[in-house]
């Protein structure tokens, strides 16, 4: 499955479901710009872990949330490199 | 008997307390839209110069911002027998149960008047936006109870009974630096964390900077730098996001308190790598409970001799779960058929389970299965009530998952009805609707971020379903 393009269709699947307006998704944008709150993100990476088989924050100890959109897709695709 | 205070302040209301600060540097209350100072507030009024009309009464204070109950606040305490305090995301459904329960015969709000359903005769007091100069007559003297909502099992809140020395029991003495301190919070002060903080600023003369609903971290923070904040709280899962926004570096607290969730060793070095020159400290603190202890060390986990020796706070562990005894405890809840508070020696049972790893007390989750999502309580049988009211389903189980933005999710196993679990089609759709349920009548924190389909629950010989959380 391409990673990118499930992480954008969740964003804009949760997006709907909370009833947020989703800025476009550039990779320089700044995932607290991006129209999602901390709980619209909470439910993005639960979502994310049943439809890639992957919690990549799991994985690691770094607490660190990725600060922009295009972090969070390389730290999901170099996650998911890593469990193959 | 309850134990020694160990309070510095021994003012007997709010209102005294803020007579009796320095406040020659002239600290502000402030919030995204409005600020106002100390002095202003002494002598100033947002209930129109008319707060004693509402003296002896059990008032109900529902405000549609921090900044009016703030201001509704020092103005009730001494002058109401009771003042019973609104959360921001009271389902308006428990109010008539609320008011009841506490015998409100007196509302200060500023929305119109609404209709509460009362059978007492109510004393509606509009609640202005911003304080007026007026002359504010104070004859009353009362130790005003102060009643704080928690969540209970069954959604319907529980109404916890605290006075302003248990919750100024924990605060220290005056600052003697001459540096004046900025105290802000993540925190809605409607709240037991961040009435804490509110209570602070006003005992310590300190300007506070109140948060927003709906304003961005980066503006709250920019806000908080602008302002010069030396002391900032707010719970694990605010700090993650806070540290997402570039403006995080513009804040440079001296002092920073998590508290409200499990904190991880993680979030304190990032905490200690964005604020070097911080004291971060982790304090335990319930609505229950008050004020236990904090942590100062810079690691997770607790110290197994700040449980033994905490000065003025009693504290064992009984059954893996923390016991807490002191005057910063709550003394009962309001209302018939509740349980009590206190056991027979007077210590809280908090429910949260301890755990002793490698040297360290470690909090593992609660004995109540309650989840804890970015602060919030949630407890599963609520949940598990809205999804089971589903024709197609036969039983569920709502449990934590972990989560690097609130710390913890809801997530729900549900058994279908043998005549339901059938085509995958269904099976979305049929997710989508409990969902859809659980969003019409649950706060959004409390619906579940997954839905999965088991063949059966775990029961355990109790008869009851087995809870086990990941």
């Amino acid at each position: 499955m391409d990673i990118r393009s499930e992480i954008v269709h969740q964003f804009s699947q949760v997006a709907r479901e909370q009833g947020r307006r989703l800025s476009p998704l550039s990779d320089d944008l700044e995932l607290l710009e991006s129209g999602l709150d901390s709980l619209s993100m909470a439910i993005l990476v639960v979502r994310l872990e049943e439809s890639l088989g992957i919690d990549p924050f799991t994985l690691t100890d770094d607490a660190r949330f990725p600060i922009t959109f295009g972090e969070f897709v390389d730290f999901y695709e170099t996650s998911s490199r890593q469990s193959q | 008997m309850r134990p020694a205070q160990g309070s510095h302040n021994k003012s007997t209301s709010l209102f005294e307390a803020l007579s009796a600060v320095d406040k020659h540097s002239d600290p502000l209350i402030v919030d995204a839209n409005a600020s106002i100072t100390l002095s202003n507030l002494v002598s100033g009024s947002a209930l129109f110069g008319r707060g004693d009309e509402l003296c002896g009464r059990s008032v109900l204070v529902a405000t549609t911002n921090q900044f009016t109950t703030a201001s509704a606040l020092i103005e009730l305490d001494g002058v109401a027998r009771r003042i019973v305090l609104c959360p921001p995301d009271l389902p308006i459904e428990h109010l008539p149960y609320v008011m009841d329960t506490a015998a409100v015969d007196g509302i200060v709000s500023d929305r119109t008047a609404l209709q509460y359903g009362s059978p007492r005769p109510l004393y509606f007091s509009p609640c202005s936006p911003t304080v007026e100069p007026a002359k504010c007559e104070r004859n009353a003297c009362y130790k005003t109870e102060w009643i704080l909502l928690t969540s209970g099992t069954t959604g319907i809140p529980k109404l916890v009974v605290h006075s302003l020395a248990s919750l100024a029991g924990a605060i220290g003495p005056p600052n003697m630096s001459p540096e004046p301190i900025v105290w802000s919070t993540f925190y809605d002060i409607r709240r037991y964390g961040g009435l804490q903080i509110f209570i602070r600023a006003i005992f310590a003369g300190a300007s506070l900077v109140l948060s927003n609903a709906q304003e961005s971290p980066a503006a709250f923070l920019t806000r908080a730098a602008r302002l010069g904040v030396t002391h900032i709280s707010g719970t694990p899962s605010q700090w993650r996001r806070a540290l997402m926004s570039p403006a995080a570096c513009f804040i440079s607290p001296k002092y920073i308190r998590l508290s409200g969730e499990i904190v991880d060793q993680p979030i304190l070095n990032s905490l200690h790598s964005a604020y070097p020159h911080a004291q971060i400290s982790h304090a335990f603190a319930s609505t229950e409970a008050g004020v236990a202890f904090e942590v100062n060390d810079g690691f997770a986990g607790i110290p197994p001799e700040t449980i033994m020796c905490t000065p003025f706070v009693e504290m064992k562990v009984k059954d893996n779960s923390l016991r807490i005894r002191s005057a910063r405890t709550a003394s009962r809840y309001l209302g018939n058929n509740v349980s009590a508070l206190l056991d027979e020696e007077g210590f809280v049972d908090t429910g949260d389970l301890l755990e002793l790893r490698e040297g360290r007390y470690h909090f593992i989750g609660r004995r109540d299965g309650v989840i804890n999502v970015g602060g919030l309580k949630v407890h599963p049988e609520e949940i598990e009530a809205v999804i089971n009211r589903h024709p197609a389903v036969q039983g569920s189980i709502v449990r934590t998952k972990k989560n690097p933005m609130t710390g913890a999710m809801v997530i729900a196993d549900v058994v279908l009805d043998r005549v339901n679990a059938c085509l995958d089609e269904d099976v979305r759709e049929l997710r989508e609707d409990i969902l859809l349920r659980c969003r019409e009548s649950l706060s959004s924190y409390k619906v579940p971020a997954a839905i999965n389909f088991i063949s059966s629950l775990s029961i355990a010989e109790s008869g009851k379903v087995l809870r086990r959380n990941a």
